[in-house]
């Protein structure tokens, strides 16, 4: 009597639990939305485990309906016909009224959600500017007059309100962790805040598509303790090192300064191109070309030699360069701390 | 072959509409395998290049929603509709021909795409359209997306936007003014008050993508700034144009495929259609409340807390007449004689899967929780169980309940029990990790993801259901393949069905009726508590019946416009002129056709 009708939900039951398993036992997620670590996103996670759970309240009493439905109406031979019921005025106004009751349940919590969340920080935040370019990140923090790129430092238990704008197309700035997504829409300022709990490195990537190399538009969150943040704004602060007379950097600066490099790229006192993001502390960042590679000689070779191969429609030409002389700029680079 | 091009029978009409929108689901679900089979490994995967899976996803959306679902229910508005109300065609027979050629014209001038890069001077595979199916500004302007790629997606919609609006005011006309005697509104069958209703979203929602599609190809063309910030213009406005379209789409795509198990439950259950007033209303409520939805596409755009608070207020109350609608099917069931034939195992698949899709629905409602969902994985899987486990399987549900009237022959019911299970499990394990891809982060539209997200496993799932939808679509084409060589032995009225199709021979006659039905019943063909079944119709026509001969017109006058659009594409204005000379030619000579030919 049951077979056939059982399968019906068992799919995807069965599916859930095993997949609630195979999440459980796996590794790391950096990008998992179930592991808040901001103000903002812990609301986002408890209202979604909030309808969560109505939803599965739901989604069983129905199911289990429609499946003593089928089990037990299953025509059997020389069995009376069917009663012609053709409604139940009683039953529909309960099947009207329970799920709008149930939507009063998700309805609150979600106005009061979207009022806590609507992207004012309180007084006193720090102010991230993000500007979404094709396919990396620009951040400038107006107060402490310093810039990033790709990666985002802040510092730990301080609010902060970041307005994005973008220089192109349409991009999204998500680093679940610390919160849900916002667009980055030229011409106009969207505005989200929160405060990360803990320090570590959080990821994230563009979540709108923007293009050929939208995959490839990623970026890290660097959530420091308060002494760490100003070591780093310091570092910033501070010009860019110049290399030792002599050494292997001394002629990969040449070699910087006399290609195609400087047409794009700023390095203080070297160069002034607004293309590319500046390279002025590059050596100091953990990744390159959009937090899409660790920032290592091998990967910044490969980068330098050919970019547009590792990263569709990336507007940095191949670059022409002899094997001494490339060594010598990712040299120059990596002691741009 | 020349009755083919010229008919403007309904039914035949219809087939078409059905052999073609399958083609096209096929090349849609082509271009879903190798989206999938890209995505089994992270960091690269099988060497799609970001350029060529740009193209594939947009044409992998466009082709479904415009070339194949949409078509898929004309195919049954077109067959069934005129059988339901006891019709004798649509009410505009040529405009009926006019929909089809131009919606197959601009399919194949969409399709073409993907092989016309060497016109171009660029490879194949190049300019097919890759903004995504919705096409964000200012992604779409001319500096970000100089190719043709975006205009074959613009003029291609265009296309295809005429087709549909054609037929919206074909089928709103034919069943106001074509019922049978007797057939008020409240005793239209289910399948075509949702297909009314359908109809007029069409006729209400396509001007406004029509509008947004021509501000953009004023963008393109002509160098305004509509959507360009850099020129005052504002990206929004697209969103909001293209999504005040895009949410009634949703309903337009979803409300037949409601109609068609809201037929299949009662047969084979052998009892009415539970809350027939309630279902009907319903359906009425969702149309509406569908046109106050749109901007719960958009909340992560930054419309503000009042802005979001409402949509996501308004997203909410939809859940009431949905869920209205699943009980009263249920109740359909509850107490009858249910027959397990394929159709039945269909209609009851949609129920199962389509609760899921409005579940995750709800958590898309509430615009903070939809901040961690919106363009990732999650949605993508909320959209496939709302449109492949709703839609596709209630049209599957369709096609093996009216295969037999349409062509007097039945589907093979062991080999559609295969198609079932496979495609229920197939589809479960395609789509139900993809709510934990997006939720562990993983982006919807892209090439490559990195090994470290932790999502290959479940992505790794994703492909192998893909391609278990795959095969069991194989088994469904065998299927109505092998039909041609089976017996055309199907009775009047194969599953005891209570509505007007059922009344007359499969196939029926090209005049459909001997005589035109008086309907006195919800039910005609059933005996009820109040009303005997109606007495059958003769065998043969009384009276002659005029039947009118096809018309070349329809299809040349369709052909006018590919024309336009491929002068366009080309900037030469002298082949824009002569597009629009087929057009108008071909309008006047339609006009003035004689009645006999």
């Amino acid at each position: 009597m049951l077979r056939g009708a059982v399968y019906f939900d068992a799919v995807p039951l069965v599916l859930a639990l095993l997949l609630l398993f195979l999440t459980a036992c796996s590794g790391q997620f950096p990008q998992s939305v179930f592991e808040p670590r901001s103000d903002f996103s812990t609301e986002l996670a408890g209202l979604f485990t909030n309808i969560f759970w109505w939803a599965v309240g739901v989604f069983v009493i129905v199911e289990t309906l429609l499946l003593i439905a089928i089990a037990r109406y299953r025509a059997r031979p020389g069995a009376a016909e069917p009663k012609p019921v053709h409604g139940h005025t009683a039953l529909e106004i309960g099947w009207t009224l329970a799920p709008a009751l149930i939507l009063v349940f998700i309805a609150v919590p979600t106005m009061r959600t979207i009022f806590a969340t609507a992207g004012q920080a309180p007084e006193g935040a720090l102010r991230v500017e993000v500007i979404g370019h094709q396919w990396w990140w620009e951040y400038r923090y107006p107060t402490l007059n310093i810039s990033a790129y790709n990666e985002l430092h802040l510092p730990v238990a301080t609010p902060i309100q970041v307005e994005m704008t973008s220089a192109d197309v349409i991009h999204s700035f998500w680093v679940p962790r610390l919160g849900g997504k916002r667009d980055l829409i030229q011409g106009r300022t969207n505005r989200i805040a929160f405060r990360a709990d803990s320090t570590g490195e959080y990821w994230g990537q563009c979540a709108e598509f923007c293009g050929a190399s939208h995959a490839n538009m990623r970026l890290r969150v660097f959530v420091q303790s308060d002494s760490a943040f100003q070591r780093w704004v310091d570092q910033e602060r501070a010009a860019p090192a110049t290399p030792a007379k002599g050494s292997p950097a001394e002629a990969g600066l040449q070699v910087f300064r006399r290609s195609a490099c400087i047409g794009c790229h700023t390095i203080a006192g070297v160069a002034q191109g607004k293309i590319g993001p500046d390279l002025s502390h590059v050596g100091g960042r953990a990744t390159i070309a959009g937090a899409l590679f660790p920032n290592t000689s091998e990967t910044l070779h490969r980068w330098i030699m050919n970019a547009p191969s590792l990263k569709p429609g990336a507007l940095m030409p191949p670059q022409n360069l002899s094997p001494q002389d490339l060594d010598a700029v990712v040299a120059y680079l990596q002691s741009l701390k | 072959m020349k009755s083919w091009l010229t008919t403007t029978d309904h039914k035949r009409i219809g087939l078409l509409y059905f052999w073609t929108a399958f083609g096209f689901f096929m090349i849609g679900g082509l271009e879903a395998l190798i989206i999938r089979a890209q995505l089994v490994r992270p960091d690269g995967g099988l060497g799609v290049s970001a350029e060529t899976f740009n193209q594939l996803f947009t044409m992998h959306g466009t082709t479904m929603v415009f070339l194949a679902l949409m078509p898929l229910s004309a195919a049954f508005f077109n067959y069934i509709i005129p059988l339901q109300i006891g019709a004798r065609d649509v009410a505009f027979p040529r405009l009926n021909a006019f929909s089809y050629w131009v919606f197959l014209l601009g399919g194949l001038f969409l399709n073409a795409s993907f092989v016309a890069g060497p016109l171009f001077g660029a490879d194949r595979l190049s300019v097919a359209p890759d903004a995504g199916w919705f096409g964000y500004a200012n992604l779409t302007s001319r500096q970000f997306s100089p190719g043709p790629n975006v205009d074959f997606w613009l003029l291609g919609l265009q296309i295809l936007g005429i087709a549909s609006l054609a037929a919206g005011f074909n089928f709103v006309v034919t069943i106001l003014n074509m019922r049978a005697p007797g057939m008020r509104m409240l005793r239209l069958p289910p399948f075509t008050w949702m297909t009314l209703i359908t109809q007029f979203l069409v006729i209400t929602a396509f001007p406004v993508i029509t509008v947004a599609l021509v501000l953009l190809m004023f963008d393109r063309f002509f160098g305004t700034h509509f959507f360009l910030p850099a020129g005052g213009g504002d990206p929004i406005l697209w969103q909001h144009l293209f999504w005040m379209f895009g949410h009634p789409e949703v309903y337009i795509l979803i409300l037949p495929a409601m109609g068609i198990i809201s037929e299949v439950l009662p047969t084979f259950s052998k009892k009415p259609l539970f809350g027939y007033t309630v279902v009907v209303y319903s359906g009425v409520v969702i149309a509406f409340l569908g046109w106050s939805v749109w901007s719960h596409h958009m909340f992560s755009t930054g419309l503000g807390p009042i802005a979001d608070s409402v949509f996501a207020g308004t997203t909410m109350l939809i859940a009431i007449p949905t869920g209205v609608k699943i009980f009263n099917w249920i109740g359909t069931l509850w107490g009858g004689q249910i027959r397990f034939t394929t159709s039945l195992l269909f209609a009851v698949g949609f129920i199962a899967m389509f609760i899921i899709g409005g579940l995750s629905g709800v958590t898309h409602a509430s615009a903070p929780s939809d901040l961690q969902q919106t363009d990732t994985y999650y949605v993508v899987a909320h959209i496939h169980y709302v449109l492949f486990g709703g839609t596709i399987l209630g049209l599957f549900s369709g096609i093996y309940y009216w295969w037999p009237k349409m062509t007097g022959r039945f589907l093979s019911e062991r080999m559609g029990k295969v198609h079932f299970w496979l495609t229920l499990i197939g589809m479960n394990l395609a789509f139900f990790p993809m709510h934990f891809s997006g939720l562990l982060g993983m982006p919807r539209r892209i090439y490559t993801y990195s090994a470290d997200l932790g999502v290959a496993r479940f992505n790794q799932l994703s492909t192998i259901g893909a391609f278990l939808i795959g095969i069991a679509t194989l088994v469904f084409f065998w299927n109505l393949l092998r039909t041609r060589r089976r017996p055309s032995n199907a009775p009047a009225n194969p599953w005891g069905g209570a509505t007007l199709e059922w009344a007359i021979s499969s196939p029926p006659p090209v005049y459909n009726f001997t005589v035109i039905p008086t309907v006195t019943s919800r039910l005609p063909l059933w005996q009820t508590e109040r009303h005997a079944p109606m007495a059958p119709l003769p065998d043969r026509p009384p009276a002659p019946i005029h039947v009118p001969g096809g018309s070349w017109w329809p299809m040349i006058t369709a052909f006018g416009l590919p024309i336009i659009a491929i002068g366009a594409l080309a900037h030469l204005i002298p082949i824009v002129l002569a597009g629009a000379a087929v057009v108008i030619v071909g309008i006047y000579r339609w006009a003035y056709e004689p009645f006999e030919m």
